[in-house]
């Protein structure tokens, strides 16, 4: 589990967060949404450590990860995987190399076992046979189970997702999040994920953090949120005419039944 | 303006400081030192070779242009050009053309690898990326740069013998005679001084100007032009300090 307690975070005068407490579960698939420029990247950042918060205090798993040195921030780091947005893969490196940088970097595996591992993670992410491609041979989607098997390589504790459906199309974002789910569910992993995406919010949303100008403006799960009265909620998922007219007519046909 | 200097130095310094550190990988760091061997050392050959063969041309015309009517004997053209070579043109024109190639190369690689978000990803692995990144290029230009410049000498003074000798400018005697005389061992020591130091400066500097890039392209751009700039700036200055300190 990932807790995190009053964080703040500031750029010169513009203050991005201010006073995050939170809790994101194992096992589960931790939503942070939220309108472009609530807060959500630093968040995430400030939650794997790329940015330093202000104040407040991050425990995984109760070890306070703010008062960690250099060399114990990098051995639980070990037990953290990322997909980025635009995947991060190493250009000059193949899928296989790419998926393998993690073992070749931290274990003492042999070349068969490492091959082993990576072929399992290519299979889990139903890429097999991708291996000797290059990632500007591979499509956007299939970048993205890359970037996931990468992440799983050293069967991580805490699983971190920046926006992992940006760029894709309905169907293949689909794919993705329910990838990231059962990943999540077989590996009882700690899994936060960053996202604008509505599908994501009511497809695999187990715990949904609603950020608003740098606050916690609602937090619930996917089947919470066609019924909250939250205005902020309401204006943000359902957006669109379309969709707030879909939802009336979820809700009038919850009533009716 | 003192203050941001200041600012740089002291990032500069801090990322320096998180290199030297334990590899993760002993292995990883090793085969990254030498793919970075190989790009200086085997892919600036050919323009090390041409600029050397064209400076110990030009120093050669030049100084017969020189002394012609003077009592110099015309043998210390051969002289001239192998200690010009050794002591400056070697080592300083070979690395302030290394900080154009590879300087700007390693900041344009690092910068694109953070632009890119390869460095956050590696971050987030564990992997000390200023240590992974930076080392390898430091330790092979350390390694390979005075072998460049020691191929660079001798180029040079090979390049004096082909603009001089079968011009008829003189013998090919009187100019292996003049390359031959009044020899100091200690040149050659300074030159690999200065080799290794310039090594130093150009890859440090580079890779911190890749390192630290914001932005997009148009700041690679920017981090990339530094490098050279800055590198060239301080091998200039090493240059002076050396010749102070060590003659």
């Amino acid at each position: 589990m990932i807790r995190t307690e009053h964080l703040y975070k500031s750029f010169n005068e513009n203050h991005v967060l201010k006073g995050i407490t939170t809790e994101f579960f194992p096992g589960k698939t931790n939503l942070i949404i939220g309108r472009s420029g609530s807060g959500k990247t630093v968040l995430l950042k400030l939650l794997v450590g790329l940015l330093a918060p202000d104040n407040g205090v991050i425990y995984y798993d109760n070890v306070n990860f703010c008062q960690l040195n250099k060399k114990e921030v990098r051995t639980l780091r070990m037990k953290v995987g990322m997909l980025f947005q635009a995947s991060a893969l190493f250009d000059s490196l193949t899928v296989e190399e790419n998926v393998r940088f993690p073992l070749d970097m931290f274990t003492n595996m042999t070349a068969k076992e490492k091959h082993l591992q990576v072929n399992h993670c290519l299979e889990r992410v139903n890429l097999e046979g991708a291996n000797r491609k290059f990632p500007s041979e591979v499509s956007g989607g299939m970048q993205k189970r890359v970037g996931i098997a990468r992440a799983i390589v050293l069967n991580p504790r805490y699983l971190f997702c920046d926006e992992p459906n940006s760029g894709l199309d309905p169907k293949t974002a689909l794919v993705i999040d329910e990838l990231i789910r059962s990943i999540t569910q077989d590996y009882n992993i700690t899994t936060v994920i960053n996202t604008h995406d509505m599908n994501s919010v009511m497809e695999i949303g187990d715990n949904v953090v609603l950020l608003h100008t740098g606050k916690i403006a609602w937090r619930g799960d996917r089947h919470q949120v066609l019924s909250s009265d939250n205005e902020i909620l309401k204006n943000f998922i359902f957006a669109s005419p379309f969709l707030q007219r879909l939802r009336n007519a979820a809700m009038d046909a919850g009533h009716t039944h | 303006m003192i203050s941001k200097l200041l600012s740089h130095f002291g990032r500069y310094l801090i990322m320096m400081g998180t290199a030297v550190a334990r590899p993760e990988k002993s292995a990883m760091y090793y085969k990254e030192t030498m793919r970075q061997m190989n790009d200086i050392g085997v892919g600036s050959l050919i323009i090390v070779i041409i600029i050397s063969l064209f400076i110990g041309a030009v120093t050669a015309i030049q100084f017969a242009y020189q002394l012609d009517g003077t009592l110099v004997p015309i043998y210390y053209i051969g002289y001239i050009v192998r200690d010009s070579a050794i002591i400056e043109l070697a080592p300083t024109i070979t690395c302030l053309v290394l900080a154009g190639k590879v300087g700007s190369n390693m900041a344009a690689e690092i910068g694109g690898m953070r632009q890119k978000e390869h460095i956050d990803a590696m971050e987030i692995m564990g992997v000390n990326t200023a240590a992974y990144l930076v080392m390898p290029k430091v330790v092979a230009a350390i390694a390979v740069i005075p072998l460049l410049v020691a191929i660079a000498a001798f180029i040079s003074i090979v390049g004096g013998y082909v603009a001089a000798v079968p011009t008829g400018l003189m013998s090919a005697e009187e100019y292996i005679q003049g390359a031959r005389s009044f020899f100091e061992p200690y040149n050659v020591f300074l030159m690999f001084i200065k080799a290794v130091v310039f090594a130093y400066l150009l890859t440090s500097i580079s890779c911190y100007q890749g390192y630290f890039v914001k932005g997009g392209s148009i700041e690679l751009g920017k981090a990339s032009t530094n490098a050279v700039v800055i590198s060239d700036i301080m091998i200039l200055l090493a240059d002076y300090l050396i010749a102070v300190i060590l003659t």
